[in-house]
């Protein structure tokens, strides 16, 4: 054991008060590098040792301002740029709702940043063997006895006053504590690659076992009940009624909303009475151009004079400018479109009554066009 | 046994009668110029006078809850000075007196005085079994006896124990002051009820008790602890009072500016998160105009300052810093009673004239003459208490 050095002198006290003395006396005689150990905190003892304030305070401050900030930038990212919602037709950025979660996050950055620094600085957690280790001076501090250990390193320290001073104390047990240099690694082994490597298997092993048990062992198909309802759909099968079928036929005399049935059908004496429900103002004007320029000016042309677009695929109509158009009622028109005429297919589905109408305004346009009135002249 | 040893070498010193005549002297400037602002605006005045009749129950309740709590908790930490508390109790006794000018001009405060109103509007007439005159002035009454007479058997029991140093006497007086808890807490919850949340009688929080009573320990606690540390540097208490003394009162002055900052907004979050119009015409009425800037000063000088003030711990070891956020915090106090009451007398904006400075030196004036003759002739510490020996000895 020759390659083992001195590390520091050690005394045991009985009492706490015996120890707070000790301390008192220790710390007037100017030693520095110097502990205490006592099986419970003693009051008073940071001011027997003369020990500053601890700076834990301060890093408790900054991260706890730090969460702060996180607390805020995270609310505010969530609420009001990534995911807005309107709540009760509040603000985007609602900072009062946010002042219990910022208040949390600042607590928790505080509370666990401060234990991770506390484990992490100032007990140098990785390192895990201490000179004081395995002592019986340890066993003693760890269960009914008060101990103080002057360091060699300190400045002051002459083995023969140290043990002196003790003896002057009242000290019942005075050792020597040595340790191998091997063994004790002073430095910080918060950045080796060791302890780096581990932080990393331990990152990716605890955020892995929190993904797999979140999306994987606890997975819930997300919430579709509002898609997938007891209902019939039309074109599905369905064993309620008696045909199979779900789409079902309306009821006799069912009227379309905004429908009204033909009441001329095939009577062109009759229709012909029916006048146009419509003014020719600008709007209809407009309407009727448009859905005669869409429906039928693909055979009766663009003016009614029936030069069909269709370039002889379809036979042309006859001119909508002859005499016997002009002579017929807006009734007689409006039958021929609902029925067609000849080769010229029903339009009654194709437009709605109004633009049928709006139609013929259009064609009496067409036809005024070519054959004025004198009056129109003046 | 030498009397010295018993007494812990406990000296008996009066207040010199400079500090009499300064209560008197703020007392009678402040009663003239109240008096003169009652002739001139007398519902201005009464408003005012509800912010001190309010502010002083603040100091003597919360003084006399502040005695009881060490009864009932055991508390060790705060024997050496609990004498300083049991004076500023005594403040109780003048409530009565003050409320004696708001009885007879209920009129000109409350809306829900007038009988007519209570008829026709529907809401208010759901309230009129609580809210009428004969049970609001029956309720002072009980109260105010109530305090009086927890007050006298709490302190005339501690007094007591100077000379016969009885262990019995201490276990009366927890008795005593776990039957007063409960009162106080429903006391003060009504209190606050009655003087401040029915000036708007259509409006209501459930958390009004709370937030008066925060308000309450707070402010007792800060005159408690200007006292306390004045009286110590002088040297009327016993010597061994020292920083963990200190800071055990700027810790609980601390907690209690968090507390006070915690019930007040939890109060505005939840009426701001519901939105009823009917609850949050009030905090708007507080937003109105010139209000707001009075809004906004509250939460800064009861809450901002006084917790950064009192965050670091040598801030509450400090003496000099102690008694310095101790009449910030009483200053504070008194305009949260303010920003309480006075928006319903006028809803444009805050009035501050003469008159609302006259009430502050009325309440200081009160609150030291009151202190001043309680402690005359009588122990500043509580010599007989079989607790003391160990406050005095307390360590964190």
């Amino acid at each position: 054991m020759s390659e083992k050095k001195l590390y520091s002198y050690t005394a045991l006290f009985n009492t706490p008060d015996e120890i707070i003395h000790a301390v008192e006396k220790v710390s007037e005689k100017g030693y520095k590098n110097y502990d205490v150990n006592t099986p419970y905190p003693v009051h008073g003892m940071d001011g027997a040792m003369k020990l500053p304030p601890s700076k834990l305070g301060y890093i408790a401050l900054v991260l706890g301002l730090s969460g702060m900030m996180a607390g805020l930038l995270m609310t505010y990212w969530m609420s009001a740029i990534d995911y807005p919602i309107n709540i009760g037709g509040k603000p985007i950025f609602s900072f009062p709702a946010y002042i219990p979660i910022i208040f949390e996050i600042t607590v928790l950055f505080a509370a666990v940043g401060t234990v991770l620094a506390m484990l992490l600085f100032f007990f140098k957690l990785p390192n895990n063997s201490h000179p004081l280790h395995g002592t019986n001076y340890m066993k003693a501090v760890s269960s009914d006895k008060f101990g103080i250990s002057i360091q060699v390193d300190d400045k002051l320290f002459v083995k023969e006053e140290v043990i002196n001073l003790f003896k002057e104390l009242g000290s019942t047990e005075i050792n020597p504590v040595y340790y191998d240099e091997v063994e004790i690694n002073y430095k910080n082994k918060i950045f080796e690659p060791k302890f780096i490597m581990f932080l990393v298997v331990a990152f990716i092993l605890t955020s892995g076992a929190t993904y797999v048990t979140l999306n994987k062992l606890m997975f819930m198909v997300p919430f579709d009940w509002m898609s997938n309802q007891e209902k019939v759909i039309p074109q599905s099968k369905s064993m309620f009624y008696s045909d199979g079928f779900g789409m079902r036929t309306p009821v006799e005399g069912t009227i379309a909303r905004g429908h009204i049935p033909y009441p001329y059908k095939g009577d062109l004496e009759a229709a012909s009475a029916m006048p146009n429900p419509l003014l020719p103002t600008k709007e209809n004007m407009k309407l009727g151009q448009q859905k005669y320029d869409t429906f039928c000016s693909l055979c009766h042309g663009y003016h009614g004079e029936g030069d069909s677009r269709l370039r002889g695929q379809f036979p042309n109509p006859p001119s909508l400018h002859s005499e016997k158009v002009r002579n017929w009622s807006d009734g007689s028109i409006y039958h021929v479109i609902m029925e067609g005429q000849n080769i010229m297919p029903a339009y009654s589905s194709q437009l709605t009554n109004d633009e049928k109408w709006a139609v013929i305004l259009h064609l009496r346009a067409l036809q005024r066009s070519l054959n004025a009135k004198e009056t129109d002249l003046q | 046994m030498s009397s010295s040893l018993t007494n812990f070498g406990y000296q008996q010193k009066e207040l010199p009668v400079k500090v009499r005549n300064i209560g008197l002297a703020l007392l009678l400037i402040g009663l003239v110029l109240a008096v003169i602002g009652y002739f001139v605006e007398p519902v201005r005045s009464m408003f005012n006078n509800i912010i001190l009749l309010t502010f002083i129950i603040s100091i003597g309740l919360g003084s006399l809850f502040f005695v009881a709590l060490e009864y009932v908790t055991g508390a060790i930490w705060s024997v050496p000075f609990r004498r300083v508390m049991e004076f500023l109790a005594a403040t109780l006794l003048i409530v009565p007196i003050i409320a004696l000018p708001l009885l007879f001009n209920l009129h000109d405060i409350f809306h829900w005085t007038h009988p007519e109103v209570m008829k026709t509007d529907k809401l208010l007439a759901g309230k009129a079994p609580y809210l009428n005159e004969e049970f609001f002035i029956v309720r002072f009454l009980v109260f105010a006896a109530l305090w009086i007479l927890f007050y006298y058997a709490i302190t005339l029991t501690s007094k007591k124990q100077d000379s016969t140093k009885e262990t019995k006497l201490t276990r009366r007086n927890i008795k005593i002051s776990a039957v007063f808890i409960p009162v106080f807490a429903l006391t003060v919850s009504f209190t606050a009820i009655d003087w401040l949340m029915t000036l708007e009688p259509h409006w209501f929080s459930t958390i009004y008790g709370v937030y008066y009573f925060s308000g309450t320990v707070l402010a007792a606690l800060a005159a408690g602890t200007y006292a306390i540390v004045s009286l110590n540097e002088k040297g009327y208490l016993l010597k061994g009072l020292d920083k963990d003394h200190y800071y055990s009162l700027g810790a609980l002055l601390f907690a209690f500016v968090n507390f006070w900052a915690y019930i007040a907004f939890s109060q505005f979050l939840l009426i701001w998160y519901a939105n009823l119009p009917e609850e949050t015409i009030w905090f708007l009425q507080r937003w109105d105009g010139s209000w707001k800037y009075i809004s906004i000063l509250l939460m800064i000088v009861q809450f901002l300052v006084p917790y950064f003030g009192l965050l670091s711990q040598p801030s509450k070891k400090d003496g000099k810093k102690l008694k310095f956020f101790a009449v910030w915090i009483l200053a504070a106090h008194y305009i949260d009673l303010y920003w309480l009451a006075m928006p319903t007398f006028s809803k444009e904006g805050f009035v501050l004239g003469w008159i609302e400075l006259a009430y502050p030196i009325l309440a200081v004036g009160i609150v030291v003459l009151v202190f001043s003759l309680k402690s005359k002739k009588s122990n500043f510490v509580a010599i007989g208490d079989p607790k003391l020996k160990r406050g005095i000895e307390f360590k964190l």
